[in-house]
């Protein structure tokens, strides 16, 4: 696999020319903040960000999403009888996501693609997409990736790595796919041990500046069900709203509901996201809920993330340490407290 | 099921059926539209749809029918809420969506050979009616030794499928003990008396046996003490759970109990199985 350096202005020029035969997705700055977006027209990506946001998840995973159309007018055919929402999977371009997000896409993919079951949409849209991943020089205080099989440089999910190296890149391509993309920059200079050895350098140094860690080792032996009854679930849960900022702005949460929605005759079976911080998720038509009770919704995002999913797919843990549940937590229910009080008792 | 599995597919009502004094149940006889979808729907006893209703919605309801019936497929659907309501309100010949066959099945290969106890209560007869029909088949009946089934209701009116519930009761190649709660029907010739009761009375051996427990949760509360008495273990015990579900997949993560999907690594659960997940259901 080559590993090329790529200037400034020509990775703007690259960019630029992919968007004739690609829709490209790319951080923009809005407001005050970052999220991906599709580039149209003359704007340029704005790679002066920590992370978006939001994560990238709704590229693939849209917050809502048309499933299926149909009609009721009884006078066609074809009334009350649902057909798939056309739609199109052209090839795209995700520039400038961060190492944890790739990794997080991955980890959600055992969900939506295993081996019973492929959610036809996610699969669909994965497949058309190229990865261009930039590393982070200056991770910030929240981000705990390394200690999640993370990191700042990670490569998981990714089809190239920038490594961004001041006036220049080293793009490392991972992936054929990712090989074939570079190919069609024509760039000339192939890193030479020098650019490569700083690479590495900056690798290292991103990933002695996470100042946060958090233990995960004991996890996957601890007993479910010892977990479930530690006590220490009431203080964690004590000031949690259940807003579903958590959920949603989580790059591995990927709970959904699926409602239908007439207007006139014509209906669509829609799919939004949902989150298992809200106490109708569970709701019975009875009236009997399992989850009544907000304690019982907290323990059960941190229980999945760090425990069902761990038993069930042996995967490690279903967070990549992004830090947005920590950073905009309302009432600063910070995750990296809960990974200690699990791996500890 | 086809490339995308959240496509139903496409079926008519052919019949329905109140099954209930109060007119809160009622049975749906499905005709698939397409021959080819009718032929490669193959299920088993104990498994569930996604009964599709465009504008409406979908839900999750157990097969009635056994898969030695052709033809045709059997729901009974309660009245509670949106979709259900909905359902209950459509006539013979309209169409809806049946998307399965969804979820896991009774043990059938651990039980040949096995006496089966069925214990069911009210409205959760569905599967059960199922597992009796498809074991009393002709080519199943000598797999299984003695059939016992315990079914309460209630009232004589809110028990499901009475014609049928008569003619086993009949049969000699399967011991069935109805009862209802209370009833002021002189002519009632059946038991009197809750479930749990019924089945302390009847289930004297757990030797070589499973026991199919479906019904309210106030039911199995009760039962369950009454099968360990006579030696039920865990391991014997089979029940089928419900959650609120969407996809049925096991992919919008509605439904999970601990690391379990009740939609696809259940709804069928031995009680041993259970007691190592949290009880959160
Ligand atoms: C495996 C399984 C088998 C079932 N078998 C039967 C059966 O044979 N007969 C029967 O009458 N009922 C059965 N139920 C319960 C039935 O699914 C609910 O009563 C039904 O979904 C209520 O839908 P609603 O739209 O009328 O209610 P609403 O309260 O309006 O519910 C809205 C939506 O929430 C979901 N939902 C609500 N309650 C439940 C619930 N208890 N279980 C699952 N999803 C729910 C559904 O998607 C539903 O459309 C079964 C449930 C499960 C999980
Ligand atoms: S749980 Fe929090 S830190 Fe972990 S991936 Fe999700 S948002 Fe990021
Ligand atoms: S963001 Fe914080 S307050 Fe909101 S649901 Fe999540 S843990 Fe609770
Ligand atoms: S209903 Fe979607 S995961 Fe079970």
């Amino acid at each position: 696999m080559s590993e090329t350096v790529i200037t400034r202005e020509e990775i703007k020029e690259f960019i630029k020319s992919l968007q004739g035969s690609y829709e490209v997705f790319a951080p923009v700055r809005e407001g005050g903040y970052h999220r991906f977006k599709q580039l149209t027209g003359d704007e340029a990506a704005d790679l002066d960000f920590s992370n978006t946001r939001l994560s990238p998840k709704s590229l693939l995973f849209p917050q809502s999403e048309r499933m299926f159309e149909f009609t009721l007018d009884e006078t066609n055919e074809d009334s009350h009888i649902l057909k798939e929402t056309p739609k199109e999977y052209p090839p795209a371009v995700v520039f400038g996501i961060r190492p944890c997000d790739a990794k997080a896409l991955r980890l959600v993919n055992v969900n939506f693609d295993n081996p019973e079951f492929t959610d036809p949409w996610w699969a669909k849209r994965l497949d058309s997409m190229t990865f261009i991943g930039l590393g982070c020089n200056d991770p910030c205080s929240t981000c705990f990736c390394t200690s999640v099989g993370c990191g700042p440089f990670h490569e998981e999910g990714l089809d190239i790595l920038l490594f961004d190296l001041g006036e220049r890149y080293l793009a490392k391509a991972l992936t054929d796919k990712g090989e074939q993309l570079l190919g069609q920059g024509g760039f000339q200079e192939d890193a030479d041990v020098d650019t490569r050895k700083r690479a590495g350098e900056l690798k290292k140094e991103a990933e002695h500046k996470i100042s946060s860690h958090v233990p995960t080792d004991k996890l996957k032996d601890k007993d479910l069900l010892n977990l479930f009854d530690a006590p220490f679930w009431d203080e964690v849960a004590f000031a949690c709203i259940n807003c579903g900022t958590c959920t949603f702005l989580c790059p591995t949460c990927w709970c959904f509901d699926i409602q239908d929605e007439v207007s006139k005759n014509q209906g669509d079976r829609i799919r939004n996201w949902d989150s298992c911080m809200f106490p109708l998720f569970t709701l019975h038509a009875s009236g009997h809920n399992p989850r009544s009770e907000k304690v019982q919704r907290a323990r059960q995002r941190f229980m999945h993330k760090l425990k069902y999913y761990v038993d069930k797919y042996g995967n490690g843990v279903a967070c990549v340490g992004c830090g947005r549940c920590v950073n905009y937590c309302p009432v600063n229910i910070d995750i990296r407290e809960v990974f200690k009080l699990m791996n500890e008792w | 099921m086809s490339d995308n599995p959240y496509l139903p597919y496409r079926a008519r009502i052919e019949e329905i059926i109140t099954e209930t004094d109060d007119y809160n149940l009622k049975s749906f006889k499905l005709a698939f539209l397409n021959q080819e979808d009718e032929q490669q729907f193959h299920y088993t006893p104990g498994q569930f749809c996604e009964i599709s209703i465009a504008g409406k919605g979908e839900i999750p309801i157990g097969i009635a029918s056994s898969p030695t019936e052709k033809g045709f497929l059997l729901f009974t659907v309660n009245k509670t809420g949106v979709v259900t309501r909905y359902l209950h309100n459509m006539k013979e010949g309209d169409m809806v969506g049946v998307r399965g066959p969804l979820g896991n099945w009774f043990p059938w290969e651990a039980m040949e050979g096995k006496n089966v106890v069925v214990i069911g209560g009210g409205f959760a007869f569905t599967t059960l009616r199922s597992s009796i029909v498809f074991m009393l088949h002709p080519d199943n009946r000598s797999k299984f030794k003695d059939i016992t089934v315990v079914y309460g209701a209630r009232s004589p009116g809110l028990l499901l499928y009475k014609e049928e519930l008569w003619e086993w009761e009949k049969r000699d190649d399967v011991n069935v003990h109805i009862t209802v709660d209370a009833t002021e029907d002189p002519e009632w010739q059946y038991n009197v008396g809750f479930v749990p009761t019924i089945t302390e009375k009847k289930i004297t051996t757990s030797e070589n046996s499973y026991a199919l427990v479906c019904g309210p949760p106030i039911m199995i509360k009760f039962t369950q003490p009454v099968l360990e008495k006579v030696g039920f273990s865990p391991e014997q015990i089979i029940m089928s759970l419900e959650m609120r579900m969407k996809c049925g997949i096991g992919i919008c993560g509605r439904c999970n109990i601990g690391d379990k999907y009740v939609c696809k690594d259940g709804p069928v659960f031995s009680l041993a199985q259970l007691n190592e997940l949290p009880n959160e259901y």
